[in-house]
């Protein structure tokens, strides 16, 4: 089967995708190999595709997970007082156990939490090295599937990420919150 | 000596999305945001493919993100949630510019007949070009400017497909059309990308110029 640039450049697109039928690809590929033209067309299409599809053309304002967490904060449903009410229990269990060194360290002296929904981190040892991220708002143990931003990770001292806003991350550091 | 966290209480699962749904709808709030967290970037994408506007495809991105929220319990288990996603931010977008914007000029290409045969520029070889350009900021932008100097409809189609991989039917359910429209559409919108980018990308790739303003080969 013989054919045409124009059928070639019609069916460009689904052949990229692997969409034609065996006896259309052989043909296509029989043109390409006697038509720079098509195939400049084809590289070129190829190079589209993989620039694109890549993942670093995805550019997120700066922030935007952290306005958009907040708006969802705003916006949930009754169960954010309940979950509330359960940090704040947790926060005053461990001031009357007399943790009194801790919060004095972290609650009284921290900058700003950088979330609402994050809450001050009362029990966690101060010494600990936790992982926090850039725009990330919590810090985690080493390892914690849910931390955000891998890509820009520094390791701290609990100490130091509870003064600089950063609160725990209730999954990581869930045993020192209800201890 | 700092205090080694050996284990974790829960380690990594697999991410099992439809039972992250229903404990959603059985009152579990938060884990809204774990099940969100891996679509941020494509609600905003989308918003903003459809916009061309940072600040719009914010607000829209939010809008889209909290009417999911609000709405979890319609949505039927046999779609995918990012295409149920998806759909909601398109339809918020063209909702927002409807509303907002019904003034604003759509390109001339919008008008472009789908059906016509679209004839590639016959530019030089375009050699495989190396995904760590990608690294740099102005070839970043210079493929934004590509994209959004495409019709709307082509632009959609793009960003679904070939951007956020989106299967065709999964694209062609997102946009409310037939898997043919979506193939003729991307077949355009690959074609047009490539002629646009081709003359910079592929020849004076190390110079600054890519393609001069108002040189649309089309």
């Amino acid at each position: 089967m013989v054919i045409s640039c124009e059928e070639v450049w019609r069916e460009i697109s689904n052949y990229l995708e692997g969409e034609v039928d065996a006896s259309l690809r052989a043909a296509m590929e029989e043109h390409l190999r006697g038509c720079k033209h098509c195939t400049a067309v084809l590289d070129g299409m190829r190079n589209v595709v993989q620039l694109y599809g890549d993942e670093r053309m995805f550019e997120v304002p700066l922030g935007f997970s952290h306005r958009l967490h907040r708006r969802l904060e705003e916006n949930m449903p009754g169960n954010r007082r309940s979950f509330l009410g359960w940090m704040v229990a947790a926060a005053a269990a461990v001031l009357v156990a007399g943790s009194f060194e801790v919060a004095r360290s972290s609650v009284f002296s921290r900058s700003e939490l950088r979330s609402e929904h994050a809450q001050p981190g009362t029990g966690v040892p101060p010494d600990m090295m936790v992982v926090v991220s850039g725009d990330g708002k919590t810090f985690h143990a080493a390892g914690c599937p849910f931390i955000h931003d891998k890509a820009h990770i520094q390791t701290i001292q609990a100490r130091e990420a509870l003064r600089q806003g950063y609160a725990p991350c209730v999954r990581c550091m869930k045993k020192y919150l209800t201890a | 000596m700092p205090e080694e966290v050996t284990s974790l209480e829960h380690p990594a699962k697999p991410f099992n999305e439809e039972m992250l749904i229903q404990r959603i709808r059985n009152g579990e709030h938060d884990l809204f945001y774990e099940l969100i967290r891996p679509y941020e970037r494509r609600v905003y994408s989308t918003a903003f493919a459809i916009l061309r506007n940072e600040a719009d495809a914010e607000d829209v991105a939010q809008e889209a993100v909290l009417k999911a929220l609000k709405h979890i319990r319609q949505f039927r288990a046999e779609a995918r949630f990012s295409t149920w996603l998806t759909q909601i931010t398109i339809n918020e977008a063209r909702m927002w510019r409807r509303k907002e914007h019904a003034n604003l000029m759509e390109p001339i290409v919008d008008r472009q007949d789908e059906e016509g045969n679209y004839t590639p520029r016959d530019f030089a070889d375009w050699r495989e070009i190396p995904l760590e350009t990608l690294e740099r900021k102005e070839v970043r932008q210079k493929l934004a400017e590509a994209l959004a100097s495409l019709g709307e409809k082509y632009r959609e189609t793009f960003v679904l497909r070939d951007m956020q991989h989106l299967s065709i039917e999964e694209t062609a359910k997102a946009l409310g059309i037939s898997t043919a429209s979506v193939k003729t559409r991307l077949l355009r919108a690959r074609l047009m990308l490539r002629d646009l980018l081709t003359p910079g990308l592929g020849g004076s790739w190390s110079t600054k110029m890519f393609f001069a303003k108002g040189t649309k080969p089309w």
